[in-house]
């Protein structure tokens, strides 16, 4: 039970670290004048839904792009964001025909290429599924500062992680977030703002 | 809302399992007589293909003057229905499996949608397309089995839109 709590608590404290990591991270990038020297994001390597092996920032030659933390077996806060980041791009009309979001899974033993094509096919096809060996998956998310756990549920397991979409500029550098309880005329403001 | 997640979060000290489970719950012995539980309409979400899970979502109001509590449910679609709660904190989305049901608090009114408390629809034996319906049971400790009927919303969907009634 107390190391129920202690965990409980550490997530707490590791969550608020990140939350202060990024908010700071993205008012020193949106206030400098120079490149961001704050580290979250990329290179990375993963293999994308079509099954090809995909460096990033590498593979988007210059343009802006985003990350999502989640997976298939989610039923709602994940399949809720990509339709919203769907209908965020629709919103963005042409500016936002390049723009990609890629769709890291945390669940990769469950989550294959052919699986993440499967399911992404229902929003838009700006969004990328990409998946690796536990191993990738765990570097990936600790670039990003970003937080999951499976935990176990009487028939199987879910995953706890970080829903935040992480926004990177044209030099690969992290940008700042769009955030699920943020209405979306805010969210559209700093996409045009990325993508000017 | 999520006040077990909240409480867990917060205090630090307290098990999940234990949050959910108020002990003024457990104070009053009238059984709840029949009829006493209002259920709303039932919905849930469309889903992407080779999706394996989907939310069901209504509202539970007890008008009786005695606690019940929500204690398992069953869909046709699913091979495993559980009882869930989850909740975004600090940036992360967690969910769990609530072992013990959802009180459901005489005078009181629980709300399952998403961002909440939800029936989690696991092992989909198909792809929940807008308009279908999912048949099931809500199975409640004092008030028994309730028929319900899950009304199938779009991808994104925030409410049942459809205002059918039952
Ligand atoms: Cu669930």
């Amino acid at each position: 039970m107390a190391q129920q709590a202690t965990v409980l608590r550490i997530i707490r404290w590791g969550a608020w670290a990140l939350i202060a990591l990024l908010t700071a991270a993205a008012i020193y990038v949106l206030t400098r004048s120079e490149p961001p020297k704050v580290a979250i994001g990329g290179p990375f390597t993963l293999t994308a839904m079509d099954g090809a092996r995909v460096s990033l920032p590498d593979a988007e030659k210059g343009k802006p792009f985003a990350v999502f933390f989640g997976f298939t077996h989610c039923p709602d806060i994940c399949p809720t964001a990509m339709y919203e980041m769907g209908q965020l791009l629709k919103a963005g009309g042409s500016a936002t025909d390049d723009f990609r979001v890629y769709f890291v899974s945390v669940d990769p033993e469950r989550d294959t290429p052919e699986q993440l094509r499967l399911y992404l096919s229902a929003f838009d096809s700006r969004l990328i599924g990409m998946t690796g060996t536990t191993d990738e998956i765990a570097g990936v998310a600790r670039q990003h500062r970003a937080f999951y756990r499976k935990v176990p549920t009487p028939s199987g397991y879910t995953m706890d992680h970080t829903a935040t979409i992480y926004l990177f500029d044209r030099k690969g550098s992290f940008w700042g977030t769009l955030d699920s309880n943020e209405a979306e005329a805010p969210r559209l403001a700093k996409l045009q703002r990325l993508l000017k | 809302m999520f006040n077990s997640l909240k409480i867990a979060g917060a205090a630090g000290t307290l098990m999940l399992a234990a949050a959910l489970t108020p002990a003024s719950a457990q104070m009053h012995n009238h059984p709840a007589p029949a009829g006493t539980l209002m259920l709303s309409p039932a919905w849930s979400r469309a889903t992407p293909p080779g999706a394996k899970v989907a939310g069901g979502y209504i509202t539970i109001e007890n008008k009786g003057t005695a606690a019940d509590r929500l204690v398992s449910a069953t869909a046709d679609v699913a091979g495993v229905v559980e009882i869930h709660e989850m909740a975004v904190i600090d940036g992360v989305m967690r969910m769990r499996a609530l072992e013990k049901g959802l009180d459901i608090a005489p005078g009181g009114k629980v709300e399952l949608k998403p961002g909440g408390y939800h029936i989690m629809f696991i092992d989909l034996k198909r792809q929940l397309k807008e308009g279908d319906s999912v048949k099931g049971e809500l199975v409640f400790e004092k008030a028994g089995r309730k028929p319900v009927e899950y009304r199938v919303m779009p991808i994104g969907a925030r409410g049942d839109m459809s205002g059918h009634k039952h």
